[in-house]
């Protein structure tokens, strides 16, 4: 069961290169789980503050892995007809209507009045699919318990049809802000990752990648501002991709014409998006800015 | 008996290790940390503790306990302080935390502007006396019927209800050669909103604390969702010891895990606390909260009617209940209630179990005041 080469990958170092080149930057925590992830065939399970990448890094893995990605979004009260199969009624309704008097027997549970949903079609076509199930935390227990299941046999039943099993084992990732605890045995089943912040350095590094046209000076600006404001007890804490936004909404202004505190200061909002942040900030904000030296 | 091979030996030494510690570790996570080390080479003990991290899967607050376990074990380093915890709160530790959460969250960095609004942080351990009450046994058996609800996301077939089940209706017609017989219906289903409880155990409240938790707790086993903190000077979550079914050792569990019993009051810091981890705000939205405190705030009351503005925002109902309000002519005249009196829906009397009860039998019901 366990593959030690995946794609011509073989350590989580030539992951790490691998998804650099699909432009993300993990580190070294990240690459080693996704890579023990690929190679024992477990489902990979990623937690981490909303905002710090969790869904990208599983596009990057689908992309490096050359399959499309199914993207599960779980919400309070998914069910089954989201997420596994769902039988196209009217479809089998004009089938059977058509058939009318005539001999000719209608299979009406054939493929074709079958729509498929994330789980199944990654189920029928492991080799070239990534499941995502994103925000696993938002579904309800009964859901997790579902999908402890589905995560151990990687097979469903559809009572018209009988079991679908997979041929191979597929990839999962799961991501979770952490909003509750998920069930123990879930996280048993998965190989698990605690994305963190990145450091200000890798940050930057994501910033100038994600960015093009957004200079060093600006970047860095960015990056120690966000840094000292993800110490402050905020509502929302900003996440990497609000540091991307912010750093190109500066430079935006910058280009119009605005100066680089003012370009900064008019963009917070691209950074802070909840009332009660902006009013706590603001009267700070010119420090912080000024000691992260814009 | 199966001879294990002697490199084998020492890395399931430190599982049992991380047993002994609290750590949830099932043998298939062993399974897969071997097969992980196997696959990098264990040729640098960092690639082994990045192994042990994926497949083992310590609670993210806990990575460094984990880590000074794993560097006692591998790399001989000793830290006595985090390795082994004081003998007498082990077990209970364990069985706490073992079960996947960590309790207490604020008041590591103690502020300076709280520090000085607490001048007797008094930590205290402090004893509980289970006492049956039959006020809580009434409640318990009222409150199923009673508990505050919210319509879910779900339909669910109904004999009536404003929708039409299609599936159903589509799956019948099919067995009748395509023919529409009944018209089924369904409706969405109604789930319970969930009750946050602070419970004010600071110095002022002292009297009343353990029927408090008392009562905490009886909710906490009648109604399905359910979240119990304290506030004091410190922010401490005890939901998870309150599911316990015997009232006394849930208390008594609680009781230890609570550090600061007695002490002051900084009721606006630890609100802002909650606030301030998402993963705790997350618990407010949409649920109905119970505060039981006087309110008397001995930290900034500013802060203190910022905080209950915000979870006004994001809860369903505010309401707070004070043992002075059993007074007739009661105002409140603290100038922390005063700040958060525009933001309550309701600003009701704790003076007694029985009150408190019936205030929330009365959840349900309750109208912005």
């Amino acid at each position: 069961m366990v593959r030690r080469t995946i794609v011509g990958i073989s350590s989580p170092r030539e992951l790490e290169e691998a998804l650099r080149a699909a432009y993300y930057l993990a580190d070294e925590g990240l690459s080693t789980a996704a890579y023990l992830a690929l190679a024992l065939g477990k489902p990979l399970l990623l937690e981490g503050a909303p905002g710090v990448g969790k869904t990208e890094a599983a596009k990057a893995i689908a992309g490096v892995l050359g399959r499309t990605l199914l993207r599960l979004q779980c919400y309070e009260g998914i069910d089954a007809a989201a997420a596994l199969y769902e039988w196209n009624f009217p479809r089998q309704m004009l089938a059977l209507r058509q058939q009318g008097d005539s001999a000719e027997h209608v299979d009406i549970y054939r493929d074709e009045f079958l729509i498929e949903r994330p789980m199944l079609a990654c189920l029928r076509r492991p080799e070239d699919t990534v499941l995502l199930i994103d925000e696993i935390d938002r579904s309800d227990h009964e859901f997790e318990a579902f999908l402890l299941e589905f995560l151990s046999d990687f097979q469903i039943s559809i009572p018209e049809r009988g079991a679908i099993r997979a041929h191979e084992r597929p990839v999962v990732i799961l991501t979770s802000n952490r909003t509750r605890e998920l069930h123990e045995a879930l996280r048993r089943r998965c190989v698990y990752h605690w994305i963190e912040y990145p450091s200000p350095e890798r940050e930057m590094r994501i910033i100038m990648m994600r960015a093009s046209g957004v200079a060093e000076r600006a970047a860095r600006a960015v990056v120690a501002a966000v840094g000292r404001l993800r110490r402050e007890p905020l509502a929302k804490l900003p996440g990497i991709s609000e540091a991307v936004e912010w750093a190109q909404a500066a430079t935006l202004l910058n280009q119009q014409g605005a100066r680089w505190p003012d370009a900064f200061r008019r963009s917070l909002g691209v950074v802070l998006k909840d009332e009660d942040d902006l009013v706590h900030i603001a009267p700070r904000i010119d420090a912080i800015l000024q000691e992260a030296q814009v | 008996m199966i001879e294990t091979a002697r490199p084998i030996a020492h890395f399931l030494a430190f599982t049992a290790m991380l047993r002994r510690a609290g750590f949830a570790v099932a043998p298939e996570q062993t399974i897969a940390w071997l097969a992980a080390i196997e696959l990098l080479g264990p040729a640098e003990v960092n690639d082994v503790r990045r192994a042990a991290h994926a497949t083992l899967a310590p609670p993210p607050e806990r990575f460094a306990e984990f880590d000074a376990l794993f560097d006692a074990h591998f790399l001989g380093a000793l830290h006595p302080a985090e390795t082994s915890p004081p003998s007498d709160e082990a077990p209970l530790q364990a069985a706490v935390e073992g079960a996947g959460g960590l309790e207490p969250i604020f008041g590591e960095e103690t502020r300076e502007s709280g520090a000085s609004a607490t001048p007797a942080e008094r930590l205290s351990a402090r004893r509980f006396e289970a006492t049956e009450d039959d006020t809580l046994r009434r409640f318990t058996r009222a409150l199923p019927a009673r508990v505050p609800r919210r319509r879910g996301y779900r339909w669910r077939a109904a004999r009536g209800g404003p929708g039409t089940d299609a599936r159903r209706m589509f799956r019948d017609a099919m067995r009748n050669a395509g023919e529409f017989v009944k018209l089924r219906r369904r409706r969405r289903r109604l789930r319970q909103r969930r009750i946050v409880v602070f419970v004010d155990i600071s110095g002022s409240m002292k009297e009343r604390t353990q029927s408090h938790l008392a009562f905490a707790h009886a909710l906490t086993r009648a109604a399905a969702a359910v979240e119990v903190f304290t506030i004091g000077t410190r922010l401490t979550r005890i939901t998870r010891t309150l599911r316990r079914r015997n009232r006394a050792q849930a208390l008594a569990t609680a009781s230890l895990l609570v550090a600061d019993w007695d002490g002051g009051t900084r009721l606006g810091d630890a609100l802002n606390a909650f606030l301030a981890i998402p993963r705790f705000s997350a618990l407010a939205r949409g649920a109905a909260l119970v505060v039981l405190s006087d309110g008397l705030e001995r930290g900034d009351p500013a802060a203190m009617g910022e905080a209950v503005a915000r979870f006004s925002r994001v809860a369903w109902r505010t309401v707070w209940l004070t043992p002075l309000a059993g007074d007739p002519g009661f105002a409140p005249r603290t100038a922390g209630l005063s700040a958060a009196r525009p933001f309550l829906d309701v600003l009701g009397d704790g003076g007694s179990l029985a009150s408190i009860c019936a205030q929330v039998l009365n959840l349900a019901n309750a109208r912005a005041a």
